[in-house]
């Protein structure tokens, strides 16, 4: 039975890429410019808190961040709230406590509840499960050149609307120019003007699907700004070293290559 | 270790005589750290030393992630999860261990062609070309094994799909798969072993690390030419070898160095190139993914698995000929581990009297263009099996067995090799003329 589901699998493996390769052809991912791009960026703190603003004021209604703990929302790298700001957010929110067995008010230890509904995923890794354009040809060229990743496919997914709907075996569509096959079952969730941001930001589609993927971009990567910062010191110092070597190793073996060394 | 004739370790101290007479660990030590290695290497001698340092960082990175990682269906996601966001430097262990991986086959890949250009498998190291491919195909299998532990999409399907690939085994084929599986598919019971398997793995490797050790330093080093060191004296070996230490050691190091800025250029800056997206999405035996693609290091050998569909005359003839026991599935993963068996017959199936292929003026052009076969399976695996891609895949294919079954074999009789330096040395004093005179 498995044995034939795996090679099913691999047999039908074709087919259903082809599906996919269908839709992904009309896909199309915008190219934001977001802070965070590149062996240098930097998560913009302000971008960060505004996303959250968007993400508890629109997405959480369906959705869920449950790998996410609300004190990490205070920590550097992060939208870096105070900490009095982390329990005033986390109040807002009710876990259930297995000890109460009951449901209680988060305090910042407990993580962002899970969604609320089956087919709204959780949106915790969101951004890293879906950087799989990896084009052209499967090469990856547009992230390693445009720094494209999942962020940029959440953001063209909230901004990629047309209007059009269609109904389905019972479910409205909608259409959707980033969606893998152009129909999507979330109904758009954005508006210009939806939620009033506390910074006097311009709070159209465009500004907000900008905002809450760069926040969805943190939750998947909290610590990208430690890990850029350990890869520009490690590729500084390991720089030096290789020089150093290099020197080594040329005086090293220049009795044997009968050469001068001038060093 | 017999050999090169060298210089042999001499205790001296009162303690090194007395430790010598009940273990004579350090006179090993010192000839495995002074072996008399040909001066004429040239950059492809680094990979063996970077491989090493491979398999110690993927152990202590390894052991590390072992202490935060829980193997249970229901929490091995999250324990990953963990590890990335509140293990004290987690993120880093863990984007190490994964792209350690992908750099330990780099090197293994750029150290087999080596041995497949200058002829490193040819006698007298056929033990070291087999104990190599022997820790290759651990590798292959720790590799797998370690995907699945993150418990994802990929890492689900991944194990359903090659675990599958037993079951085409005839007859016995379904019960040696529910015997790896552990149950009648990939379950809480599959993740355990796997775990345990991927802890052991890695140490059969280091014991045959060892022996890949011993071996070659018991035969020598090949070289560039392929010419072997002279043996007649101490003294003549001298003039065609350099001690191990110093000279390639911080030549590795200096090696190591260079890779080791673009490898942590990849773990800070892009630390999920490698790896699968899906992969960051639950295990959902519910959803299959659109497309299961393993990790880019098994690509080029899944395409070859794939290359032989049902329509294939040559699958067509089998299987009639064994009256439909081996299909098109059995095939493809036959021709799959055929494709490395193959690589392992290599010692006997290149029938050239000359190592080297620096002096096969045809042998060259049939080698790169197996480099470039590899390269075209890898990006076939990632692709679609359909259409063109199939086509291609197919010829990838048929090329890999015919370099191999045909081509060694032949090429050894019809090419004219050109002439070959008497001894290291000559060669490597036509690089660095000696001077005429003395300089003072």
């Amino acid at each position: 039975m498995i044995r034939n589901i795996a090679f099913t699998l691999i047999i039908a493996f074709g087919f259903a890429t082809n599906l996919l390769a269908a839709g992904a052809s009309k896909q199309h991912i915008e190219d934001f410019e977001f802070s965070f791009e590149g062996p240098f960026g930097r998560f913009d703190q302000h971008q960060l808190q505004r996303g959250l603003q968007v993400y508890t004021e629109v997405c959480a209604s369906c959705h869920g961040l449950e790998h996410v703990a609300f004190r990490t929302l205070g920590d550097a790298g992060g939208p870096s709230l105070k900490s009095s700001q982390v329990k005033a957010y986390a109040k807002q929110f009710d876990v259930f406590d297995p000890e109460l067995d009951d449901e209680r008010s988060a305090i910042p230890s407990d993580k962002f509840p899970s969604s609320g509904m089956l087919s709204a995923p959780d949106l915790s890794l969101m951004a890293k499960a879906r950087a799989g354009f990896h084009g052209p040809y499967g090469l990856g060229i547009n992230q390693i050149v445009k720094g494209m990743g999942g962020a940029e496919y959440i953001a063209s997914i909230l901004s990629g609307y047309t209007g059009r709907e269609k109904e389905e075996a019972d479910a409205i569509l909608y259409e959707n120019t980033a969606f893998p096959g152009g129909w999507i079952s979330m109904p758009p969730p954005l508006e210009d003007g939806l939620v009033e941001y506390r910074d006097d930001h311009s709070s159209t589609v465009h500004h907000m699907s900008e905002d809450v993927s760069a926040f969805l971009m943190w939750t998947a990567e909290p610590k990208m700004m430690a890990r850029k910062t350990m890869g520009i010191v490690a590729v500084m110092l390991l720089s030096l070293l290789a020089i150093l070597l290099y020197f080594t190793n040329k005086r090293l073996w220049a009795p044997i290559k009968r050469k001068q060394t001038k060093i | 270790m017999a050999g090169i004739p060298h210089d042999e370790y001499e205790p001296k101290s009162k303690f090194e005589k007395w430790l010598d007479a009940r273990l004579p660990i350090a006179g090993v030590m010192y000839a495995t750290l002074t072996v008399p290695t040909p001066k004429n290497l040239n950059w492809m001698w680094i990979w063996g030393s970077l491989l090493t340092l491979c398999l110690v960082l993927q152990i202590i990175t390894g052991v590390v992630l072992a202490m935060h990682y829980t193997p249970h269906v229901d929490l091995a996601f999250a324990s990953i999860e963990h590890i990335m966001r509140d293990v004290n430097g987690g993120w880093a262990i863990r984007y190490l261990h994964m792209n350690g991986a992908s750099l330990f086959f780099i090197a293994v890949y750029a150290h087999i062609f080596r041995s497949l250009y200058y002829g490193s498998y040819k006698s007298p190291r056929e033990v070291t070309w087999i104990i190599g491919m022997l820790i290759y195909l651990l590798m292959m299998a720790t590799g797998f094994l370690g995907y699945v532990l993150p418990w994802g999409q990929m890492s689900f399907w991944g194990a359903t799909v090659i675990t599958g690939l037993f079951g085409a085994i005839p007859g016995i084929g379904e019960s040696l798969q529910t015997w790896l599986l552990g149950g009648p598919a990939v379950d809480n019971a599959t993740l355990n072993r796997f775990f345990s398997l991927h802890y052991l793995l890695p140490f059969m490797i280091s014991g045959l690390v060892i022996l890949h050790i011993w071996a070659f330093h018991t035969t020598g080093n090949n070289n560039p030419t392929g010419v072997e060191v002279r043996r007649g004296s101490k003294a003549e070996a001298e003039k065609d070898t350099v001690p191990f230490f110093p000279y390639y050691v911080i030549k590795d190091i200096f090696a190591l160095a260079v890779i080791l800025v673009l490898f942590f250029g990849l773990v800070g800056f892009m630390p999920n190139y490698l790896g699968h997206p899906d992969n960051y999405i639950p295990a959902n035996p519910l959803v299959t993914p659109a497309h299961i693609v393993p990790e880019w290091y098994y690509l080029p050998f899944y395409a070859i698995l794939r290359a032989f569909t049902a329509d294939v005359w040559a699958v067509q003839l089998v299987s009639f000929v064994t009256g439909g026991i081996v299909d098109a599935k059995f095939f493809g993963v036959a021709a799959m581990f055929g494709s490395i068996f193959v690589m392992v017959l290599a010692p006997w199936l290149d029938t050239s009297s000359v190592r080297s292929g620096r002096y096969r003026p045809s042998f060259k052009w049939w080698f790169w263009l197996l480099g470039i076969d590899f390269m075209v399976l890898m990006w076939c695996g990632a692709m679609p099996a359909e259409g063109i891609y199939g086509i291609i895949s197919l010829i990838g294919a048929s090329y890999w067995f015919a370099y191999f079954l045909i081509i060694l074999p032949l090429l050894g009789v019809m090419e004219k090799p050109l002439s070959v330096p008497s001894t290291i040395e000559e060669d490597f004093d036509a690089h660095y003329p000696p001077k005429s005179k003395p300089a003072e």
